[in-house]
């Protein structure tokens, strides 16, 4: 049964799996497009059928940015939208690298960290070599 | 009965601006509903009107929960209609299609769309209700400037749009205000300092970014057939359309394309009008990148081109296009939300009292709001009595 109106909803299932240090994505059994941000009707066919698969982690920048900060605030950082290999995209950050290197087309994989004000954070390093 | 039966059939007869330099009152210590009122005040006389008049009032807030109620209280009217749809800086462009349709089923008489905010002096920097989005809230994403950062990005990523050519767009703005006694910003302003100006979140630098100031816009609407009772010229409503695909910039299917490609043909199509008769056109310019996608979604140029239309001062005065001929939000005011001021804009160029910014031969205007990030697209075209 995988009807997304059973049991705690979607956002909750999502954020226990994260807290867990496990990245699932929903997929449609209908039309089996992959599902991100969760929800209880596919956004792609609007069936409710949808079930949690793990999630490969790995991506490509789309688009990025440097969030410009003063260093006494805790310095640049990055925001980045990254499009999953399934197919939805997510807005993210890309470390490892600094902020300004991060570029669009970088292939990235996800990594689960410990942040010190969001608990669990979804966030992404460059990909063993390089550009997708 | 069809979208096109709109066509001609409200009219703008009266507007107001409240809160901006060289109007009745921009004195700091004032109210966003002192200031909205102000514009009521301003686009009632204008109509010959009194508030008593008013029997259907479309307005928005990014601070009060019951808009219409707390207005309508405070002008002390009675309403038969009011309607408060919130999408954003846009909304009041879109409130003319329940406007028009309030009208023309005689629900109402005469409409007033209207909006006011303290936002400069009052608080200073950025705030709305707006809800943070549960996914890109927890990567700090400075709200709203990091969503248009990244479809700016991604425009200089796929077309090769360059720094130069959003810089040209606020030059653009900047020459059009210091032609507006009413505008916030008439200094000076070149490429090179825009490009010097602070990186705020790259590519966008401070002066790609809309001002923060207050400001109050109105309008008064009545059915076609009673226009030619009011003392000024009318401006009619030729056709309007909305749309929108997402609310935050993670779901924009593609950060290079926004819903005005959609709003923009069956806004033209309701008018029966191609972007080529188009006299003088007004666009939410949040930030520089706006400028450019609107132009190229409307289909003033091809996708991709739209750093290399405003090359060379194109929609500057002197140039071959008349784009946000009052300053825009780049220039003239930014309290929060511009869509009236759009509005307001276009229809004193087909009035034809637009003093030193004036527009030859102004006929057809276009508006185009937009609203959160890129998100809420509604595109208006405007004509005097000759595009009936
Ligand atoms: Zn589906």
């Amino acid at each position: 049964m995988t009807n997304a109106f059973n049991g705690p909803g979607p956002d909750a299932v999502f954020a226990a799996a994260l807290a867990e240090g496990r990245f699932m994505l929903q997929q449609c059994d209908e039309c089996k497009k992959y599902v991100f941000y969760p929800r209880v009707l596919c956004p792609h066919c609007g069936s409710p059928e949808l079930a949690w698969q793990f999630a490969s982690g790995q991506g490509v920048v789309y688009s990025t940015t440097v969030v410009r900060r003063k260093p006494e605030q805790g310095g640049d950082y990055n925001v980045a939208l990254v499009d999953l290999s399934e197919g939805p995209r997510m807005m993210s950050r890309v470390d490892g690298i600094p902020p300004h290197e991060v570029s669009i087309g970088l292939a990235v994989c996800a990594h689960i960290i410990d942040d010190p004000k969001k608990g669990k954070l979804l966030v992404f390093t460059p990909a063993q070599g390089g550009v997708a | 009965m069809k979208a096109t039966d709109l066509r001609g059939k409200t009219a703008i007869v009266g507007v107001g601006l409240g809160g901006l330099p060289g109007v009745l009152n921009a004195a700091p210590n004032r109210s966003s509903m002192e200031i909205q009122t102000e514009a009521v005040h301003q686009a009632l006389t204008d109509a010959g009107l009194k508030p008593s008049d008013v029997d259907g009032l479309f307005t928005g807030s990014s601070h009060a929960f019951m808009p219409a109620l707390s207005t309508a209280e405070y002008l002390g009217i009675r309403l038969k209609i009011s309607d408060t749809t919130m999408i954003g800086g846009s909304s009041f462009v879109g409130h003319l299609l329940p406007a028009a349709m309030a009208l023309q089923y005689g629900l109402c008489d005469v409409a007033l769309i209207c909006y006011g905010s303290n936002q400069g002096s009052g608080f200073g920097k950025l705030k709305s209700m707006s809800e943070p989005q549960t996914y890109e809230a927890p990567y700090y994403p400075r709200h709203p400037i990091t969503s248009y950062a990244l479809a700016a990005a991604r425009h200089m990523h796929q077309f090769g749009t360059r720094r130069e050519d959003l810089a040209e767009v606020a030059v653009a703005a900047r020459r059009w205000a210091q032609l507006n006694p009413l505008a916030f910003a008439r200094d000076d302003l070149t490429i090179e300092q825009v490009m010097a100006s602070r990186m705020v979140n790259d590519p966008l630098s401070k002066l790609d970014c809309c001002l923060v100031t207050d400001g109050g816009g109105a309008l008064v609407l009545v059915r076609s057939e009673r226009a030619k009772d009011f003392p000024r010229p009318p401006v009619y409503m030729l056709g309007t359309a909305m749309a929108h695909w997402h609310r935050q910039i993670s779901s924009m299917p593609d950060l290079t394309v926004t819903a005005a490609a959609e709003s923009g043909p069956r806004a033209f199509a309701m008018a029966g009008l191609a972007p080529a008769d188009v006299d003088v056109v007004e666009l939410y310019d949040a930030f520089t990148i706006n400028t450019l996608l609107f132009l190229e979604d409307l289909g003033f140029c091809a996708k991709g081109e739209g750093g290399a239309f405003v090359r060379g001062g194109r929609i500057a005065p002197g140039g071959s296009l008349a784009v946000n001929t009052n300053g825009g939000g780049l220039s003239c005011c930014h309290p929060g939300m511009y869509g009236t001021f759009l509005l307001i804009e276009a229809v004193q160029q087909l009035r034809g009292e637009a003093g030193a910014r004036q527009v030859d031969n102004a006929h057809i205007a276009l508006c185009h709001g937009s609203g959160g990030v890129l998100s809420s697209q509604v595109t208006a075209l405007l004509g005097d009595a000759s595009t009936l």
